[in-house]
């Protein structure tokens, strides 16, 4: 460091003639000891873990008993494992949902609260709370409220004449029931991306197309909505990820069941990991996994740009 | 002429209707849960149900720090959280200084890839390492796999918000013969208090709500107040009262802090967000 810190000085001496630029780049390599701790962190419990899990994908793993070298055959036996296969599908459905439910419902929630009312910030406030709230307790609420017999839910319906519902308790409305948790918790992020959106939009094309005579429904579709789509497909994006890696919620209210109905890859990958102590195939689940999360990541990236391209 | 103010009225009535029903989902909720910690175990499971308590009864608030060893769990989930937070800014925020000053946009990228990776896959393998050195049982590997979430998000906070300071002051203090450490202690670290109170409200609700790490790693004295909840469902199916009221105060500090800090918050994950992109 001393080294680094008198070199600085000298640069910064006779730097007053130099060119400004030069020496702001000279300056940028004396703040590397900056990182150092960071890095230091971020390779013993990042950085480690990603290279130790594909180290741990070749081999045949049962903690307790022993470990062998076995190449690529828990890849191979992923590509023939049904339960694993259903656990993609099943994802991807519960990630399509719980994508396209929040981003349209929070577009509609930063276009209300965008304008002025009375109590917004209460009302605001109240909105984004449930996506700070620690997600074990809420998901402990909603069972309480999925309760088929005693629940508050089945009550509300049979107010409106509406027979009650199984909830979590059948195969086939356990996943849209999670989907609802997962829209009640996330939707505020998105309201909260397209706001600031909306706060950066110009107002000249209002005025413009207000003199032509538009109606707000025009208004909405053709000037607010394409300006807004860069904070939209950020928003798409940030859910799209978030909702792959869904875990709290579905493992408290339903652990995968009933069966394997609401087994998502990551609770398969839990239970082979921590209940059947499988490493060498959950590592395996763990890299096909991050490879599909970084795979839909990049294609809406790149979708994204392309876009951009199209508007322009 | 008598009709527009009519039509406004009928407009403003409707769009008031949409707030309310934007809103009520989230109030309810936490409403029902404040109503389920407060009666009894009879007005809980009542068909239909009870929803103001008549009258309301702590004995539920009582069951929960009678039973479930609920104190000492507190104590290690204030532990674990202050530790990570701590930690996390100790390392981040000189990081974030460090890889703004250096425009090192690819050490950004590592930290973005880092926030995108499911929290299991890092379970994996630090589970087996601290089996080998013999850190299970203790506190500390929760602390350590918090890091995971506290690290990346300081850094990615402090990275946009020391990009935003102007360059001027800490170089006018450079030409006065200050060394970078001072320039970065004397005239940047000021200036990036609003940064660091984002930054640690962040961190703490992050490492605060997780779940997953803690409810691996944990042993019966190390359970953070998460796992102690979850647990508390499992053992003791229909009694809500209870429940509830564990649920509500794991949840409180964090419902506190974003009433308080709701600028910050908000700051914090719309810049975390919209960068993420």
């Amino acid at each position: 460091m001393p080294e680094g810190v008198t070199s600085a000085q000298a640069a910064a001496l006779s730097g007053a003639a130099a060119d400004k630029a030069r020496r702001k780049r000279a300056y940028a390599r004396h703040y590397w000891p900056f990182v150092v701790p960071a890095a230091v962190v971020v390779v013993a419990v990042i950085v480690f873990p990603w290279a130790f899990t594909l180290w741990m994908s070749l081999q045949e793993w049962q903690l307790g008993s022993g470990r062998s070298f076995v190449g690529l055959a828990n890849y191979e036996r992923l590509l023939t494992d049904a339960r694993f296969h259903d656990s993609i599908w099943r994802t991807l459905y519960f990630t399509a949902l719980a994508v396209i439910i929040p981003v349209v419902l929070g577009i509609a929630a930063a276009m209300a609260f965008n304008r002025k009312f009375p109590l917004r910030g209460l009302a605001r406030t109240i909105f984004i709370l449930p996506m700070m709230a620690t997600p074990v307790a809420v998901a402990l609420v909603w069972t309480m409220m999925f309760h088929p017999q005693l629940g508050v839910l089945n009550w509300i319906l049979s107010q409106f004449g509406i027979p009650p519902s199984m909830w979590v308790y059948d195969q086939s409305t356990v996943i849209p029931t999670l989907v609802l948790v997962e829209v009640w918790h996330w939707t505020p992020l998105v309201m909260l991306l397209v706001l600031g959106g909306l706060a950066s939009l110009p107002v000249d094309p209002y005025e413009a197309a207000k003199i032509d005579g538009a109606t707000s429904w025009q208004a909405f579709r053709y000037i607010t909505l394409p300006l807004l789509a860069p904070f939209i497909m950020v928003a798409v994006i940030i859910r799209t990820i978030d909702a792959l890696k869904a875990f709290d919620t579905i493992y408290v209210i339903t652990q995968g069941g009933p069966g394997t109905a609401s087994e998502t890859i990551n609770i398969f990958l839990y239970l082979n990991a921590f209940a059947y102590y499988n490493m060498g195939y959950a590592s395996a689940v763990v890299v096909v996994f991050f490879t599909l999360i970084i795979g839909l990541a990049l294609l809406l990236l790149w979708s994204r740009e392309r876009f951009k391209d199209n508007v322009r | 002429m008598k009709a527009r103010p009519i039509r406004r009225w009928l407009h403003d009535l409707a769009f008031g209707l949409s707030v309310i029903a934007l809103v009520s989902p989230a109030a309810l909720v936490f409403l029902w849960m404040l109503s389920l910690a407060l009666k009894t175990e009879i007005d809980n499971v009542a068909f239909p149900p009870v929803f103001i308590p008549n009258p309301p009864t702590l004995d539920n608030f009582r069951a929960v720090f009678e039973r479930n060893d609920f104190l000492n769990q507190t104590l290690n989930s204030v532990i674990v959280s202050f530790s990570a937070t701590g930690i996390a800014l100790l390392v981040g925020v000189p990081a974030g200084y460090g890889i703004a000053k250096m425009r090192a946009h690819k050490a950004a990228v590592l930290i973005l890839i880092a926030r995108i990776t499911p929290g299991l896959s890092y379970l994996i393998p630090l589970f087996l390492l601290f089996q080998w050195i013999g850190l299970t049982g203790t506190i500390w590997p929760i602390v350590i796999t918090h890091l995971v979430l506290t690290v990346p998000i300081a850094v990615w906070v402090m990275i946009g918000f020391f990009e935003g300071l102007p360059a001027e002051l800490e170089e006018a203090a450079l030409v006065d013969g200050a060394t970078i450490w001072q320039a970065f202690r004397h005239v940047a670290l000021p200036l990036a208090r609003p940064g660091i109170t984002v930054a640690t409200i962040l961190a703490f609700i992050f490492s605060w709500n997780n779940f997953i790490f803690a409810m691996v790693l944990a042993g019966r004295e190390t359970r953070t107040l998460p796992v102690a909840v979850n647990n508390m469902l499992t053992f003791e199916q229909i009694s809500w009262g209870p429940l509830s009221a564990a649920a509500l105060l794991v949840t409180l500090p964090v419902v506190v802090l974003t009433l308080v800090a709701q600028k910050q918050i908000v700051a914090g994950l719309t810049q975390g967000g919209v960068k993420g992109g």
